[in-house]
């Protein structure tokens, strides 16, 4: 652990990296405290103001303060990318190291299930699944959730399929222990370093998936402020209001960024070895 | 060769089922009612009217079973049924006229990226720590977290609004119709430049870091390091000795990576108002054009199933390993 700290500590853009997602975070809880305005308020002698001292990042179509509505929009970006990854983990391991643990059929039908699930793109899937459901922040989180899944159960299955092997399994099995306690109590803790880099990993790709839906109007519903919704909002004053165009989309690269700086860094200081495995399965599920 | 495709082939037969068993639970995903909703928008039908006609289209009032054979058996036919928008055409013939410009623009794409992801991964790779693979590192850390539509956006104000240099929607102009062969080449042309520019950004910054890093790992093998003793030129050793091998990996992310491509095209084909497969998936969705939905999402995922099989018989081409150890397995 100490190894590890160090590890992250000498990788200056993972640093970087960490920072800022601490910065958000704090930014995203205190919003209600710290946004100049109330972000869903209009105001009609304010519309489409351009940024000054009194609206930093300017007003929308209704007058309302873009840089408050940023700030309860991090809100979102930051509960969908945990929820919907928290979801997509769960569902990950118990199919991943069930697969891995058992084999046999177990494991073809959870690997063949997986194959089905990445042929789909999915964004079709998304909003076909989304067209029948009333969109709303839980279901846009556990919709990505529930089609985000597989990279995990992969990685969690190459490890189970590796250390199942080991010695400290055959003795468990030996002395009687049941599946579920070896699954849970002696393999899982092991395979569990490679999980949570692809998660850290899985959270800013949720955010992207998020922000896409939103910006095409079929993710969190307005008035809700969301950066796609806001983006959303600043395509159709796109030769008027630069400044709803340029800052979400700001917010949403640098918060990715972000993540991504802090998921290599995190990845490298575990293991350098898990440094092509883990990319490698995560970034073909994208 | 042909028993190992043949093989590939069986084996997707499968996931063809498999893909029609899930779009069919999509159907009965919805709690309650399939027909029950809202889209956020103002629903263009009656809730009554569209549950009546779902009903009559899907059998909803029928066992699960009969549903899934009896749609199965339409499948099958190619019969995706009719649209629910007023002019009530086929689903078939509505994605029929709009998959070939999704196809163009997926194929131009992906040429674009393995055309320039190639190149540079290989020079990433081979002067690695230089200040062109710094550059390029960059490049790819970026490209990862930009959200398309917004590069979109941003490209449609800067050669769009501000400098004016392209059209920004649609595929021609408005006085098309008046210009000489050559000049309507030359507008459909300019239509797609941005859209095509977004789209391969971020396949683009993908591609080239495996290639660097598929490359990286051959250039330390031992193989590398003896066509070199023997005095072969740089370029040859890195050009066809290990060019080669690291082309392998990226044959099948390729292949791997056709859904996240073909899923962009949703995005990047609403913004420039492109009439394909991806701009035809939103309406539905909006206007709530059941039939048409479904009919999209089994056939855009069977297309990506075949171009996966393209991918891995590609890859057992140029792969011999992969024929020689499907040959044995056979025996």
């Amino acid at each position: 652990m100490k190894a590890f700290w160090r590890a992250l500590r000498r990788n200056r853009l993972a640093l970087a990296g960490g920072v800022v997602v601490v910065c958000l975070a704090v930014l995203a809880l205190l919003a209600p405290a710290i946004s100049p305005r109330d972000p869903n308020r209009p105001d009609v002698k304010k519309i489409l103001d351009a940024p000054s001292k009194a609206h930093p990042l300017g007003t929308d179509q209704l007058g309302r303060d873009v840089l408050s509505r940023m700030l309860y929009g991090a809100r979102v970006s930051l509960a969908v990318g945990f929820v919907s990854v928290g979801i997509a983990a769960a569902i990950g391991i118990v199919l991943g190291s069930l697969a891995g643990y058992h084999g046999g059929t177990t494991d073809a039908m959870v690997m063949r299930l997986v194959d089905l699930m990445l042929v789909f793109p999915r964004f079709f899937l998304l909003l076909a699944v989304l067209a029948f459901l009333r969109p709303s922040i839980w279901t846009i989180m556990t919709v990505i959730g529930l089609t985000g899944w597989m990279s995990v159960a992969r990685l969690v299955r190459a490890e189970f399929l590796s250390l199942k092997e080991r010695e400290f399994v055959l003795w468990s099995q030996s002395i009687g222990a049941t599946a579920f306690r070896i699954i849970w109590r002696h393999i899982l803790p092991n395979a569990i370093a490679p999980v949570l880099v692809a998660m850290t990993l899985g959270i800013p790709a949720a955010i992207l998936t998020e922000s896409g839906l939103s910006f095409l109007g079929l993710g969190v519903q307005p008035p809700h402020a969301t950066w796609g919704n806001i983006l959303n909002e600043g395509k159709d004053a796109i030769e008027i209001g630069w400044w709803l165009s340029v800052y979400p989309g700001l917010a949403i690269l640098v918060t990715v960024l972000s993540y991504n700086l802090l998921g290599e860094g995190i990845r490298d200081a575990l293991d350098p070895r898990l440094r092509q495995s883990v990319g490698r399965i995560v970034s073909r599920a994208r | 060769m042909l028993g190992y495709a043949l093989r590939r082939l069986v084996l997707a037969v499968p996931l063809l089922i498999g893909i029609t068993l899930i779009s069919f639970f999509v159907i009965h995903l919805a709690p309650g009612e399939p027909t029950d909703l809202g889209t956020g928008d103002t629903p263009v039908q009656s809730d009554r009217e569209v549950r009546e006609r779902l009903r009559q289209m899907y059998g909803l009032d029928k066992p699960l079973h009969v549903q899934y054979v009896n749609w199965l058996t339409r499948l099958v036919r190619l019969d995706f049924g009719r649209s629910f928008s007023p002019d009530a055409r086929p689903v078939l013939q509505k994605i029929g006229e709009r998959l070939p410009i999704t196809l163009l623009l997926n194929v131009v794409e992906m040429t674009i990226i393995i055309a320039l992801a190639i190149p540079i991964g290989v020079f990433s790779a081979t002067r690695q720590y230089s200040r062109f693979d710094k550059v390029t590192t960059i490049f790819v850390f970026v490209g990862f977290a930009t959200p398309d539509f917004w590069l979109a956006l941003m490209l449609m104000i800067l050669f769009g609004v501000q400098l004016g240099w392209l059209p920004i929607s649609g595929l021609r102009s408005p006085m098309w119709e008046y210009l000489s062969f050559w000049q309507q080449q030359w507008d459909f042309a300019g239509h797609l430049i941005l859209p095509i520019l977004v789209a391969t950004f971020g396949g683009l910054a993908g591609f080239s870091r495996y290639m660097r890093q598929s490359m990286l790992e051959v250039v330390r093998q031992d193989y590398i390091q003896s066509a070199r003793a023997k005095g072969l030129a740089e370029s040859v050793v890195i050009g066809k000795h290990a060019l080669r091998n690291a082309l392998l990996p990226i044959v099948t992310v390729l292949g791997l990576s056709l859904p996240g491509l073909i899923g962009g095209s949703v995005i990047v084909e609403s913004i420039f108002a492109i009439p394909g497969m991806g701009q035809l998936m939103v309406q539905a969705v909006f206007e709530r054009d059941y039939p048409v939905i479904m009919g999209n999402l089994v056939i855009v995922a069977t297309l990506t199933l075949g171009a996966n099989l393209i991918a891995d018989l590609t890859y057992s081409l140029v792969d011999p390993r992969i024929r020689v150890a499907a040959r044995r397995g056979r025996r």
